[in-house]
C-alpha cells in the first residue's frame, strides 16, 4: 500500500514537471493580474480590469487571464503573487504601488516568469514597470477648476503622501495657477486608496472649509457624490467620472490601459519582451482626459483643447518657471523637471496649501 | 453653523450606523453569543437595502428587506453556534467573509440590464436630514436635531436599549444568560430560545446600521462599503463595556475622529493623521486593561462571564 501511494505521488510529481514544458508550445499565455480593490470601484481598478477584458478580446484564445481583488498591500500581496508565480502563469501584473517589493522578491524566486509592476521604481531582468503620466490630464483639469472656481479654493482629497500622489497635485495646481493665479489647491490626506465612508468625510471637510470644486486621487466616487449634493462641482480621477455621478464633474483624469496591455503583451507572445520603465503620456493614449461636461463654457474647452495641444506638442507640465510653496523659484524658466526628480517629488509647488506629512 | 457644530452633525452621523451595530451586538454578546459576522452583515444589508431602495423607491422597504437579511444571516450564526454548537468565532468569520463576498457579487448581478447589471453608480431613495429652520441657528442643538430618520431612531434606541437591559425583568433574564446559563435555566427561562432571538435581533441591528451606509451617509452601493467598520464595533463593545448607553461616547469618539482630523488637516493644523486614527483603539485598549487588571470592575462591567461558550444542558 505505502509503495503504491508512494507510487503515485512521484508519477504526480514527474507529470506535474513534465507537463508544462511538454505542452509549452500550445498552451495559451497563462496572465494574472493582482488588484487593490474590487473591478467594481469604478475607478483604478475598473480601468486596470477594462485593459485586461481588451487584451481578452484582441488575443482571444491565445490567452488566458485571471484577476484576484482587494489584495492587501504588504505581506499578504506576495503571498498572493507567489502563488500565482507558482502555478505556472507566465506573466503577472501586479497594479498598486505598494505591491513592488513583494512582485520584486517573488520575481528573484522566479526568473522564468515575466513581472509587471504599476507604478514602483523597481526592475529586474524578469522585472518591469509601467506607468503612467497621468498628471499631464490633471494639468488639463486644473485649467477648468481654476477657470470655474468662485471662492479661489479648491478642494483635493489626497491618497497617501508618494511621490505619484504629490505629482499629481502638483500638475493639477500647476494648471490651476496658469489661468487662475489666485486660486489655492487645499489638500487633505484620507490614507487610503478604497474607503468610500472616508474619501467622502475628507470631500465635507473640503466643502466646509470652502471649497467648491473638489478634486481626488482614491479610487470612489464618494468625493464626486459629496460635492453633488452640496450644488457644487467636481473633478473626476481614474476612470470617467460624469458617466456614474453626473454632469457635476465637470472632466475626468483617466487611465487608458488596453494600447499597453496589448503591446507588452504580444511582445511576450513573440519572446521579444524585455524588462522596461515604460512612463507613457497623454501622445502615448495611455492617459487622456475624459469627455467634458456641458457645463463647461466653450472658451474654456477652448483653453483646454490649446493646451493639450501643446502637451502633445512635447511641451512637459513640469516646465519652469517653478516656485515652492515658499515662493522660492526652484526651476528657472525654460527649465524642465528631469524625470528622476519627478519620480522622487515630495514637495509641493505653489499655490498648494497642505504638507507633505 | 459654526465649526463645533459642523463636526458634531457629522460625527452624529458617521456614528449612527456604529450605534445601531455595537447595540446589536451588545445583545448578542449579552446572551453569550460571540458574533463577529458583524462586517459581513453589514455589507449584505447595505447592498440588499440599496437594492431594494433602488428597485422600489421605498425606503421602508429597503430597510424590512435589510432588516430581513441581516436576521437571516444571524439565524444562521445562531444554528451554527447554538443548535451546532460550533466555535462562535470561526462561525462569525465565516460569516463576514461569506458575507463580503457575496455582497460584491450581488452589486454585480442585481443591477438593471441597463446598467450592466451592476449596483455602482446608481441612484435610489435615501434618506435626507430633516432641516428645522428654526434651529439651525442655534449652536450644538442644530447639529442634533437637522438628522435623518435614522438618527432619531438611534437617539430612541440607546435609552430604550439601556432600559430594557437593566431596569425590565427580560433584560435581567437576558443578562443572566450571557453570565451564567444553567443558573438561568434552572430558573425556568428557556436559554436556547433566548440566545436564537437575542442573536437575531443584533442582527436586525446590525443590519440597520449597513443599510444606514448605503442609504443615507454615503447613499447608493459601493463594494467595500464599510470599510472595516464591522471590526470597529467589536472594539467598540468592549468599550462600551456591554453598556448600550456607553455606546455613545464610542461610536462619537470613533465617528468623529475622521470629521475631527480632515477639519483639523483643511485648517492648516498639522497633527500627524495616524495618531488621531490610533486614539479610539488606545481607549479600547486601555478599557481592556483596566478590566483585566482590576478584578472588581470587571465583575460589574465586564464581558458576559460565559459569552462564546457553548452551552448544554446536560454540561456541568
Amino acid at each position: 500500500m505505502k509503495k503504491l501511494i508512494l507510487g503515485i505521488l512521484v508519477f504526480a510529481v514527474a507529470f506535474s514537471l513534465a507537463a508544462p514544458l511538454a505542452a509549452q508550445a500550445k498552451k495559451p499565455l497563462k496572465i494574472a493580474f493582482v488588484y487593490i480593490g474590487p473591478p467594481g470601484d469604478m475607478g483604478w481598478t475598473y480601468e486596470h480590469d477594462r485593459g485586461r477584458l481588451a487584451a481578452v478580446q484582441h488575443f482571444g484564445s491565445k490567452i488566458e487571464t485571471k484577476y484576484i481583488e482587494n489584495v492587501p498591500e504588504g505581506p499578504d500581496a506576495e503571498r498572493v503573487i507567489r502563488q500565482y508565480a507558482a502555478a505556472g502563469f507566465d506573466m503577472i501584473f501586479t497594479t498598486s504601488f505598494g505591491y513592488m517589493d513583494p512582485t520584486f522578491a517573488v520575481a528573484k524566486d522566479f526568473p522564468k516568469v515575466i513581472f509587471e509592476h504599476c507604478s514602483g521604481y523597481k526592475t529586474a531582468p524578469n522585472m518591469a514597470t509601467y506607468f503612467g503620466r497621468i498628471e499631464e490630464a490633471r494639468y488639463l483639469t486644473g485649467i477648468i477648476a481654476g477657470r470655474m472656481t468662485k471662492t479661489n479654493k479648491i478642494g483635493y482629497a489626497a491618497a497617501f503622501p508618494i511621490p505619484e500622489v504629490v505629482r499629481g497635485i502638483n500638475g493639477f495646481t500647476l494648471g490651476v495657477k496658469s489661468v487662475n493665479p489666485k486660486a489655492e489647491v487645499r489638500v487633505i490626506w484620507t490614507y487610503t486608496w478604497y474607503d468610500p465612508v472616508k474619501e467622502r468625510e475628507a470631500a465635507v471637510a473640503l466643502l466646509d472649509a470652502g471649497a467648491d470644486i473638489i478634486a481626488q486621487h482614491q479610487d470612489t466616487t464618494e468625493p464626486q457624490k459629496a460635492a453633488q449634493e452640496r450644488g457644487k462641482f467636481s473633478i473626476g480621477y481614474d476612470s470617467d467620472m460624469g458617466k456614474f455621478v453626473g454632469d457635476s464633474v465637470l472632466a475626468s483624469a483617466v487611465w487608458e490601459w488596453s494600447t499597453y496591455y496589448i503591446d507588452t503583451i504580444q511582445k511576450a507572445l513573440d519572446g521579444s519582451w524585455k524588462t522596461h520603465e515604460y512612463w507613457g503620456g497623454l501622445k502615448d493614449n495611455v492617459v487622456r482626459l475624459s469627455s467634458l461636461s456641458p457645463k463647461v463654457p466653450a472658451t474654456i474647452v477652448a483653453e483646454v483643447e490649446a493646451a493639450k495641444k501643446k502637451i502633445l506638442g512635447g511641451w512637459s507640465i513640469f516646465t519652469g518657471p517653478i516656485k515652492d510653496q515658499s515662493g522660492k523659484v526652484v526651476y528657472a524658466a525654460g527649465q524642465v523637471i528631469p524625470d528622476d526628480k519627478q519620480l522622487a517629488m515630495d514637495w509641493f509647488v505653489e499655490g498648494v496649501a497642505g504638507k507633505v506629512q | 453653523m459654526d465649526m463645533i457644530t459642523s463636526i458634531l452633525a457629522i460625527t452624529i452621523r458617521a456614528g449612527t450606523s456604529l450605534v445601531f451595530a455595537t447595540v446589536g451586538e451588545i445583545f448578542t454578546e449579552r446572551a453569550g453569543i460571540l458574533n463577529l459576522g458583524i462586517e459581513g452583515i453589514m455589507l449584505m444589508s447595505a447592498v440588499t437595502g440599496f437594492a431594494a431602495s433602488f428597485y422600489t423607491q421605498n425606503l421602508f422597504i429597503a430597510l424590512l428587506v435589510a432588516a430581513a437579511v441581516g436576521a437571516a444571516m444571524a439565524a444562521l450564526h445562531a444554528f451554527l453556534t447554538v443548535t451546532m454548537r460550533a466555535n462562535q468565532v470561526v462561525s462569525g468569520l465565516s460569516i463576514t467573509l461569506f458575507g463580503s463576498g457575496f455582497a460584491s457579487f450581488l452589486g454585480q448581478r442585481l443591477g438593471p440590464a441597463a446598467n450592466n447589471f451592476r449596483l455602482v453608480g446608481l441612484k435610489g431613495a435615501r434618506f435626507m436630514p430633516a432641516s428645522f429652520e428654526a434651529v439651525s441657528d442655534i449652536p450644538i442643538v442644530s447639529a442634533f436635531l437637522n438628522q435623518d430618520l435614522l438618527t432619531y431612531l438611534v437617539y430612541i434606541l440607546i435609552p430604550l436599549s439601556w432600559f430594557f437591559l437593566y431596569k425590565t425583568r427580560p433584560g435581567l433574564w437576558l443578562r443572566s444568560i450571557g453570565e451564567d446559563p444553567q443558573t438561568a435555566d434552572a430558573m425556568g427561562i428557556d436559554v436556547i430560545k433566548a440566545k436564537y432571538f437575542y442573536t437575531i435581533l443584533g442582527g436586525v441591528f446590525i443590519a440597520l446600521g449597513g443599510a444606514h451606509l448605503s442609504l443615507s451617509y454615503t447613499p447608493g452601493w459601493a463594494e467595500n462599503i464599510t470599510g472595516g467598520r464591522g471590526w470597529i464595533v467589536v472594539a467598540l463593545v468592549i468599550f462600551s463595556m456591554w453598556n448600550p448607553a456607553r455606546s455613545l461616547w464610542g461610536a462619537l469618539l470613533f465617528g468623529g475622529i475622521n470629521a475631527v482630523q480632515f477639519r483639523l488637516q483643511a485648517s492648516g493644523t498639522t497633527i500627524p493623521a495616524a495618531f488621531l486614527n490610533m486614539l479610539p483603539y488606545l481607549g479600547t485598549i486601555a478599557v481592556l486593561v483596566l478590566m483585566t487588571w482590576w478584578e472588581a470592575l470587571s465583575k460589574k462591567v465586564g464581558a458576559p462571564a460565559a459569552l462564546s461558550q457553548a452551552y448544554m444542558r446536560e454540561d456541568k
